[in-house]
């Protein structure tokens, strides 16, 4: 009985319509939505859009973005939550003109053990073989930022790749945060 | 608690140049390393409550007039970690082509047919001994355009939750003794003496007599620490 951990591979191309069917209007429920909120939440309301870029600079049409994250309060949903908040959110980058991604949440608290507000952020494609972790944080959020465990062990050069601009608009407040695959401004992922 | 770390001698690399949309997909920085907090070590919770009745049954869950055409084929396995624990409640999603080797997704632009009575959507979840079980029709080869005269093995795509963040799987389960495994840039961009744990294996036991031909695809997701890690 083999004990060693199954290899990844890539999510491909055609995942819409199992995994994000309701965004592409596929006869299939959906478990996650880039819609991550109902009135019964409590919370600040926000939206997190941006695109997924090549080496190139290209937005990619066919990436899938996964969010993790804890409530307002700070705490991480689990199966006894009577509200309905999942923590989790998916999206595709192929249902936007512009190929972007969005997640209307809200904005989680800091965790009790320090770290600032932020996003978990998972990233699978065509062509990334292994799905990536990242981190979304906030740009409101400048001195929680600054003690942030997980930050703090992260170049200072690249440090701003993992934060959100906070933009207010007429429809809510927006956080934009694009992902570059490569090029000078390259996100920082982990090793998770 | 905290869990293995990715084991990189398992899993793909993040370029790997034979399969061409790496190349300016993949990052070229090393990935940072985090120690684990709760934001690893918790995850989303699906268990059966989201479960459709016939989400476990792809050769059902989407005919429109009939039984969907191909070769039924039962898949069961057990998701696990690498202490050998069995994986109980975790959410498994699967979808893949049809008999004909055609997506249903509208991008798929491949000229063979789709099917009115498949979708190729499935899920289930693993029961309290990490067991799985779905029902679905073996689906074909199809051509893709990462080089000349490029085809994909038969494949399911699997995507695992697992018990936390950190224990997220995406893959693809392949079929035994499919001659196009050696040729696939996909399969063979896992390291050499993982790609076999991608293959399921034919079972007879597992076969269902006049029914459907059985599969079984064992799934290890990372595993946690025994004891706290000190620092």
């Amino acid at each position: 009985m083999s004990s060693e951990q199954t290899p990844s591979q890539t999510v491909g191309p055609y995942f819409a319509y199992t995994l994000t069917p309701k965004q592409y209007g596929y006869n299939f429920t959906s478990i996650a939505d880039p819609q991550m909120v109902d009135e019964k939440i409590q919370g600040e309301r926000i939206r997190i859009t941006g695109q997924v870029l090549d080496g190139e600079g290209a937005p990619v049409s066919d990436a899938m973005i996964e969010i993790w994250q804890v409530d307002a309060a700070g705490r991480y949903p689990d199966a006894s939550r009577q509200d309905g908040f999942t923590g989790f959110g998916r999206v595709g980058t192929g249902t936007d003109t512009h190929n972007r991604f969005w997640f209307d949440t809200i904005k989680p608290g800091a965790t009790p053990d320090g770290q600032a507000p932020h996003l978990n952020v998972m990233v699978f494609m065509r062509g990334l073989l292994s799905h990536l972790y990242t981190r979304i944080y906030f740009s409101d959020e400048d001195a929680l930022n600054t003690s942030d465990p997980v930050l703090e062990n992260v170049d200072e050069t690249r440090r701003q790749t993992l934060v959100a601009e906070r933009e207010e608009t007429p429809a809510g407040t927006v956080y934009h945060f694009d992902i570059h695959m490569q090029g000078a401004s390259e996100t920082v992922f982990f090793d998770v | 608690m905290t869990f293995l770390p990715r084991d990189w001698d398992s899993h793909p690399p993040l370029i790997y140049s034979d399969y061409k949309s790496t190349n300016l997909r993949g990052p070229t920085l090393p990935l940072v390393p985090i120690r684990h907090s709760g934001c690893e070590t918790t995850g989303p919770a699906f268990g059966p409550q989201y479960l459709g009745q016939l989400d476990h049954d792809l050769t059902k869950n989407a005919q429109v007039n009939g039984e969907p055409l191909g070769e039924r084929i039962v898949v069961t396995g057990q998701v696990r970690d690498e202490s050998g624990h069995p994986i109980p409640n975790t959410l498994i999603e699967v979808w893949q082509a049809n008999a004909a080797g055609r997506y249903i997704h509208v991008v798929d632009d491949h000229g063979a047919p789709l099917d009115p009575n498949f979708m190729g959507a499935g899920r289930c979840v693993s029961d309290d001994k990490g067991n799985y079980r779905f029902y679905t029709v073996k689906p074909g080869a199809y051509p893709w355009k990462n080089h000349h005269n490029a085809w994909r093995p038969n494949h399911i795509h699997f995507s695992l939750l697992g018990p936390a963040m950190a224990t997220r799987l995406v893959t693809q389960m392949y079929f035994p003794g499919d001659p196009l495994l050696d040729l696939d840039p996909i399969f063979q961009g896992a390291p050499a003496a993982a790609r076999h744990r991608l293959v399921s294996r034919f079972s007879i036991e597992v076969t269902e007599p006049e029914f459907a031909i059985g599969y079984v695809f064992d799934i290890v997701l990372r595993g946690q620490t025994a004891t706290p890690v000190q620092h």
